[in-house]
């Protein structure tokens, strides 16, 4: 009997190139089997053509621009944490499950392993990296400190930008809020309950009450 | 006390809010290499031919299977029965069987899906009632890596003496340990240099003693290193045990570092699961509700191969009879063999299962005794003075019937039974019910296990005046860094912010024992506590520390001391306190050295349109001796309540011959902050003479009670008694539409 290794095979269309589809549709771009890319005659003048070897994009990380050369199939969390060294952010599933990944891009939360590094160019990405100003933590950091949100830490990078991003759009949230923030964040040490403690407190110190 | 009993800020809490902290997967190095393993595919067989197909420059690939071993090809742990990689025989579907290694992860993955593996087949065993048939033999003589018999009084005599009789039986299921950092080991090895890994891993020196056998190298060339490690729950305990050779095996051939991280589809198919049980009862009782005798026939799944079973059964059938005084039980204990991967330790290790049997056993006995769930508890509760199971004494004054009295007052558990009662018939799908179970769990390594492993603690004096510990318990969220920083402070009299810990890294720590057991604090901090004492002794007789000394003092005189002597590093070593006595032939005597005990209440909600269970409120209130620090303390409590709610509701591990195929975060599913209602946590505390400070363990006890007292629940607001878990909508409804049926 003889058996494919099938493992991490998943119904033909592997994740990758499902995203790759996806991702390069909503650019306005096809991708040809051949490992060719074709832009569409979709009148869009930012179309770009990727060769096969990749394409030089600009990020902008933390209110700092990098240039770098990007393959079409890198997501925005591999490029952050193995070109750009931005190593905070984590990855617990690679699938758009668990929110390890989150970052936040343009003002929104953003599973950055659902995203092509090529489709966040131009935009503002927000990684954990960036809170800290000047030494200063920021408050939901330091709330999460204050009230032991934390415990492994593996979802906790993931876990304040939903939060940071949740106060950044809505200064007073109450418990509901903050669960619905934090829904995506999957946490195994269970700091639910602290987290939106920290939440809600930080929400607090925000305002100076 | 000044630390004991505080809220000090967590010590490695900035890093891991900033992202600062470093996991094994933000570990690279020049020039490494990924790896990947190739599995069988198969549950049981004989490999006959690996065929490579073209289109993959093989090549550049560095590839390993059990023919490049240098030492032993198996991984030791208990017994010697698990291969690193296959020699032929195929003993479940995930089995490893050759290793990749290439610089290009993308290509690794392609030539991962390049190899076919031929596989002559065998008849496999799939489950716990295959295997105690004997349908095939696929492990031994007879498919049981352990039995134990315990047994207290004569249970024989005791059934014709009885009012009722009454039996059950119950299920538990696989449950996965789903720390959200995936396994994974960085390894530099060589023949000169010997075997270094970096790892996501629980216990340093098991890695350490398992590459020793594998490579047949002395202990000095072998490092193992912690890395921040992102949860272990038991995930990490022994399994790291198994990659850290694979990365090491191929960084030896190719002579490059080798990164092996699994990806979670491949670390919820491959890595080990708390273990499945199946247990019987057959209770005696008086009329009075007198626990008279128990019989209990306990089996845990341990699937290919032996690993920790025999361990986790053990805990498991000490915990069988409960924190219940009775005069005649016995327990018949066994754990077999399957053809699945290997279960093995998961937070509770053994006692979650028998714990649930028991418990809803219990349920089902005040029912046919028409006495209250709370009150058949009380009539039973062991007392200080009273024999355990084992024939342990109680020592401690235990407080069951108080812990039962605060919990029912905390739930205002009468009020919302009859409230519920009422509201229940008025309403057609929403079905209201309130549940308990009460429980103990002792702490630290069973029986003699404490004084075999002698476990040793380091402290050190830095040239900064500061105190550094030494020992290779792990930090893994559980707080160990904070506690024993706590605990040294405290003994040594000086801020908490002198204590440092050291990296666990077996070249520069001692082995104080695997991180495990709930034993950390209470085993380890204890020598954390005496270390500090002998520190302190030694800075006294020197004349360079005063009998009162404000901290900077101390420091000065740490350094004053290392100008003079150029070290001042000591060690203590675990002696069991003589009291504690254990017969492992005879399986009696004294199980562990302490017990915490604990009542918790579920309140739950169904919706008999969707068939889905909420957990509304729940309270858990222990006694867990002196609390070090009761923020950190919550949170394991909390932490474990909400992954006992995904045991007894949410988490079921679907098996397709011996494999699970419901290896996704999408579809294992576990709470999310969205499923978790109010939890309520209470301590008592009775310190512990033996313990730093007086603490006990407190880990895993919070797995024990969480799904007994849900299932309690549920019966309560249906009037289901539902003998297994999870209890997920699919469960309930069929349960609920065969009651239908029945009636
Ligand atoms: S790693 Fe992106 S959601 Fe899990
Ligand atoms: S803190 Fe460990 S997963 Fe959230």
């Amino acid at each position: 009997m003889t058996k494919k290794n099938q493992l991490t095979k998943e119904s033909g269309l592997s994740r990758r190139s499902f995203l790759k589809g996806v991702g390069l549709t909503s650019a306005g771009l096809a991708v040809t089997s051949g490992g060719e890319i074709f832009a569409e005659a979709s009148g869009d003048a930012s179309v770009k053509i990727i060769s096969p070897g990749g394409a030089t994009i600009t990020l902008e990380v933390n209110g700092k621009k990098h240039q770098l050369k990007v393959e079409p199939r890198e997501t925005l969390v591999e490029v952050l944490r193995d070109r750009l060294h931005l190593t905070g952010t984590k990855i617990g599933c690679d699938r758009g499950a668990c929110g390890a990944c989150t970052v936040i891009v343009d003002g929104k939360n953003v599973t950055s392993c659902l995203m092509l590094a090529i489709d966040a160019e131009g935009k503002s990405i927000e990684t954990i990296e960036g809170l800290e100003k000047e030494g200063e933590l920021h408050p939901v950091q330091k709330s999460f400190i204050e009230y032991d949100a934390l415990q492994c830490g593996f979802c906790t990078p993931g876990m304040i930008m939903s939060s940071k991003n949740l106060l950044d759009h809505n200064p007073s949230p109450n418990l509901a809020d903050v669960k619905h923030a934090v829904r995506g964040n999957l946490c195994r040490c269970g700091t639910y309950p602290k987290v939106f403690q920290a939440v809600l407190a930080a929400s607090k110190q925000n305002k100076g009450e | 006390m000044r630390w004991i009993g505080k809220d000090v800020p967590r010590k490695e809490g900035k890093d891991k809010v900033t992202g600062a902290s470093r996991y094994i997967d933000d570990i690279t190095f020049p020039d490494m290499l990924y790896g990947v393993t190739v599995r069988s595919e198969t549950s049981r067989g004989i490999l006959q031919r690996t065929v490579f197909e073209e289109g993959i420059p093989w090549e550049e690939f560095t590839q390993v299977t059990c023919k490049d071993i240098p030492g032993n090809n198996y991984v030791a742990l208990i017994e010697t029965d698990q291969p690193y990689l296959a020699d032929g025989k195929i003993n479940h579907p995930l089995e490893a069987v050759l290793l990749l290694a290439h610089p290009d992860k993308y290509l690794l993955q392609e030539a991962r899906r390049k190899v076919s593996l031929e596989v002559d087949p065998l008849p496999p065993v799939y489950d716990i009632e295959e295997s105690l048939n004997q349908k095939e033999i696929v492990w031994g003589k007879d498919n049981v890596f352990k039995e134990y018999l315990l047994e207290k009084g004569d249970i024989d005599q005791v059934w014709e003496k009885a009012d009722h009789i009454i039996e059950g039986e119950y299920k538990t299921g696989a449950q996965e340990q789903l720390y959200i950092e995936t396994n994974g080991i960085v390894a530099v090895a060589n023949p000169e240099e010997g075997v270094t890994v970096w790892g996501s891993l629980q216990c340093p020196y098991y890695v350490h003693k398992a590459l020793m056998a594998l490579f047949d190298l002395p202990a000095d060339k072998i490092r193992v290193i912690q890395t921040t490690t992102g949860g272990g729950f038991g995930g990490k305990e022994e399994y790291p045990s198994m990659i850290a050779g694979h990365a090491a095996l191929l960084a030896w051939k190719s002579g490059k570092p080798v990164k092996l991280i699994y990806d979670r589809l491949e670390d919820l198919a491959a890595t080990t699961k708390r273990h499945p049980s199946l247990t019987r009862h057959k209770m005696a009782l008086s009329s009075e509700g007198k626990i008279l005798g128990m019989e209990i026939d306990f089996v845990l799944d341990g699937g290919a191969y032996a690993t920790l079973s025999s361990v986790v059964l053990s805990r498991g059938t000490i915990h069988a009879a409960g924190p219940y005084l009775c005069e005649n039980v016995r327990v018949r204990a066994r754990v077999v063999a399957t053809n699945t991967p290997p279960h093995g330790a998961f937070r509770g290790f053994g006692a979650p299962q028998s714990i649930f049997a028991l418990e809803r056993h219990l349920d089902k006995a005040a029912l046919q005794l028409n006495l209250s769930k709370e009150e058949l508890r009380r009539r039973n509760f062991i007392q200080e003075g009273q024999l355990t199971a084992t024939g342990q004494v109680i020592n401690e004054k235990v407080s069951l019937a108080d812990l039962m009295t605060k919990a029912m007052e905390k739930s205002d558990f009468q009020k919302k039974k009859e409230q519920f009662h009422s509201e229940n018939k008025k309403n057609k799908y929403i079905k209201r019910g309130i549940g308990l179970s009460s429980f103990f769990h002792g702490a630290g390594f069973t029986g003699s296990g404490e004084a075999y492993l002698e476990s040793m603690l380091g402290m050190e004096a830095t040239k900064e005046g500061k105190i550094r510990i030494l020992s290779a318990s792990t930090e893994i969220g559980q707080g160990t860094n904070t506690i024993f920083s706590q605990i040294a402070a405290e003994a040594l009299g000086i801020e908490y912010d002198l204590i440092e810990i050291s990296v666990p890294d077996t070249a520069l720590v001692p082995n104080s024992g695997p991180t495990v057991a709930s034993r950390t604090c209470m085993i380890v901090g204890k020598l954390v506590e005496s270390a500090a004492i002998q520190v302190k002794e030694i800075l006294r007789q020197s004349g360079f520390l005063a009998s009162t000394y404000s901290s900077s003092e101390f420091s000065k005189a740490c350094q004053s001391y290392l100008d003079k002597f150029s070290q001042l590093r000591v060690f203590s070593k675990y002696k069991q306190p003589t009291n504690i006595k254990w017969d492992d032939q005879t399986y009696r005597g004294d199980a562990y050295g302490a017990y915490a005990w604990a009542v918790y209440v579920a309140e739950i909600k169904i919706d008999l349109r969707t068939y889905e269970t909420t957990v509304e409120d729940f309270v858990a209130l222990q006694e867990v001796g002196k609390v070090i620090h009761p923020t950190l303390a919550a949170g394991q409590i909390e932490g474990g309540v909400a992954q006992g709610i995904g045991y007894g509701l949410y988490e079921k591990v679907v098996w397709d011959k011996g494999q699970m195929i419901n290896n996704q975060m999408t579809n294992y599913i576990m709470p999310t902050s969205a499923d978790i209602g109010k939890i309520r946590v209470f301590f008592e505390e009775a310190p512990y003479a033996h313990g730093p400070a007086g603490a006990k363990g407190i880990g895993e006890l919070p797995l024990d009670g969480v799904a007994p007292a849900i299932s309690s629940a549920i019966e309560n607001a249906i009037g289901l008694d539902i003998p297994e878990i999870p209890v997920t909508p699919e469960t309930l409804h069929e349960y609920w539409v065969s009651r239908k049926v029945n009636s």
